[in-house]
């Protein structure tokens, strides 16, 4: 028994779940919606029709028509290309301002690291939402705007995640071994410890994605954001806002398109956080 | 180390945290693209105008002395003046607050009872069908945006059934009750996944620590063991949950009040920000903050107060 070596089991390899595949659909086809919008749709999302104004559900007009008589159909599958887009490039920036300051704050401490958890204590006392929201107003509302107030508050919690993931691989054994054999740090942080971080991080941007994909239908709903007569699902809810009684179809199906899209990332990021989980307990 | 020193301890660190604070807000205004007198002028103003409003808002000082100028204001209770209402913010504040704080009560109270509900089926088998029931509706609820599923709530309970009112805040206690209580659901029902996540993760801890082990070595049996070893120790992560609550309770009520036309700071917020009220978003953003913090703090002075072995 003295010479006994406990065999941990072999790591369960992370398996596609069934919930992660219906994710993946979902992401797949607003993608392809998107790309394809002016071959998919059926209308011009901006043509006027006075006659067919505030037209319920029909055969020619699925989704029914809004106050000017424009498809709503139409118009949801336009405003993917801004929603989707707004998904990717309102995530991106904060991703990679958080990790490059999280790796630095992890690595190396020191004065940068408490500058750092200095700056994060006081990011954390404003309500997200509020400060975005400030910024942009001060800024002018606009969808650049918001990406730009986005990337000035959303890079903290990525920089809080990458410094705690890295305060552990910092202490790991191929660290420590990189370091023997002299390694610059440059090269011990960009190939040893990024790729190792790396997972935990892209979970949580899936799962911020659906944060994003809301706060920007938020805005354009609020008048922040994406600008009529811009076909983007924010905005037409709020267009329909007053026709609801009416005219329940102008609100419900950008609603259903945000509820999906935003399912398709939740589902994702969720099965990806799990993924990381098992990883981390095998 | 005693509670004494654990509250000086906090209290200076909020002191640090306010002051970060008052900066960000500071800053906030000097973001704005151009001459920041002229974006409070408006675009059609005269350049005398413009250089009335440099000098009244001490603007044509440099940047350092505007800062001590802000501070000392900040310090005296000034927090800014209405462009619009030609009212000090802080009397906004006091006017439009109400509808806002009740607002939030009224959440908590719907939110957290449903949260612990949840939170215990889900964590009394982790992995069961209720387990995976509730967190399948946790992930709908959260990518469902409040100010979609205010106007349907709305459309549905207030125009086709006629049962709440659909707008405004009403006249007395009761009257309250009933105008919020859309409101407070359609907040509600996007606070609640968020909290029973957090509150569940929290009783799975729990319920894999020693004393658990003790108490059944000790031959007690699984469900008493549940209802009288890890449920009690439950109450510090459910009195957490009030401090995670405030930043979403705070952003929620910006969109609710918007859907709803509640007359609380959500709706004053919006309203300046559209208006460009520069004034009346910086002193938002600040006494939101601080609501924030001071929330935070509590929370957490309570924890130490009831567990003495939170050393903060």
């Amino acid at each position: 028994m003295a010479n006994a070596v406990p065999v941990s089991p072999p790591a369960a390899r992370p398996r596609l779940t069934v919930s992660m595949a219906v994710a993946l659909a979902i992401l797949a086809g607003w993608l392809v919606v998107a790309i394809a919008a002016p071959i998919l749709a059926p209308y011009d999302p901006d043509a006027v029709d006075i006659l067919n104004m505030l037209a319920p559900p029909s055969a020619e007009h699925w989704f029914g028509t809004d106050q000017v008589g424009r498809d709503v159909f139409s118009r949801v599958l336009f405003a993917a290309r801004i929603d989707v887009f707004l998904c990717v490039i309102g995530v991106l920036p904060p991703l990679l301002i958080g990790t490059t300051v999280g790796l630095a704050s992890g690595y190396f401490g020191g004065v940068v690291d408490t500058l750092f958890m200095r700056l994060y204590d006081l990011f954390v006392a404003f309500p997200f939402f509020v400060l975005v929201l400030a910024i942009v107003g001060v800024l002018g509302p606009g969808l650049i705007n918001f990406v730009i107030a986005l990337a000035l508050v959303g890079w903290v919690s990525y920089a809080r995640l990458v410094r705690a993931e890295v305060l552990t691989i910092r202490e790991s054994e191929y660290v420590q071994a990189a370091q023997c054999l002299g390694y610059a740090p440059a090269v011990i942080v960009t190939r040893h410890v990024l790729p190792n971080a790396v997972g935990p991080v892209i979970a949580y941007a899936v799962s911020d994605a659906v944060l994003v994909m809301l706060a920007g239908a938020s805005f354009g709903f609020l008048g922040m954001g994406a600008q009529p007569p811009n076909a983007e699902w924010g905005v037409m809810i709020a267009d329909g806002q007053a026709f609801v009684q009416q005219a329940w179809w102008i609100c419900l199906f950008p609603g259903l398109a945000i509820v999906s899209l935003g399912l398709g990332f939740a589902f994702l990021g969720d099965g990806l956080g799990r993924m990381q989980r098992r990883q981390v307990t095998a | 180390m005693n509670i004494l020193s654990t509250v000086a301890r906090r209290l200076l660190q909020l002191v640090g945290v306010m002051a970060g604070v008052a900066v960000v807000t500071f800053l906030l205004l000097r973001l704005a693209p151009g001459d920041p007198a002229r974006l409070l002028a408006g675009d059609r103003a005269s350049a005398e105008t413009i250089a009335a409003i440099r000098h009244q808002y001490g603007l044509d000082l440099p940047l350092w002395q505007q800062f001590f100028v802000y501070i000392e204001n900040l310090l005296g209770g000034d927090i800014g003046r209405s462009l619009r209402f030609q009212q000090p913010v802080a009397d906004l504040i006091q006017r439009f607050m109400w509808p806002t704080l009740f607002l939030t009560g009224y959440v908590v109270c719907l939110a957290v009872p449903v949260t612990m509900v949840l939170a215990i089926a889900s964590a009394r088998r982790p992995g069961g069908l209720a387990d995976q029931a509730i967190r399948l509706l946790g992930t709908v609820g959260l990518a469902v945006p409040v100010f979609w599923l205010g106007i349907m709530l709305s459309r549905l309970f207030g125009v086709t059934l006629g049962w709440f009112p659909v707008s405004g805040y009403g006249n007395g206690f009761a009257d309250h009750l009933h105008h919020l209580f859309l409101p407070a659901l359609s907040t509600a029902i996007w606070v609640v996944p968020v909290l029973t996540q957090s509150l569940r993760a929290a009783l799975i801890d729990r319920a894999g620590a020693d004393f658990v082990t003790a108490a059944r070595a000790q031959g007690a049996g699984e469900r008493e063991i549940f209802w009288k070893t890890v449920l009690p120790n439950a109450v510090l992560p459910t009195l957490n949950l009030l401090g995670v609550m405030v930043a979403f309770l705070i952003g929620g009520a910006i969109i609710v009040e918007t859907v709803y036309a509640v007359p609380g700071l959500g709706s004053l917020m919006i309203g300046a920000l559209l208006g460009r009220d520069y004034y009346v978003v910086q002193g938002l953003t600040l006494v939101f903050a601080f609501a924030t913090v001071l929330v935070t703090l509590a929370v957490d002075l309570l924890t130490a107060l009831i567990d003495p072995r939170v050393r903060l």
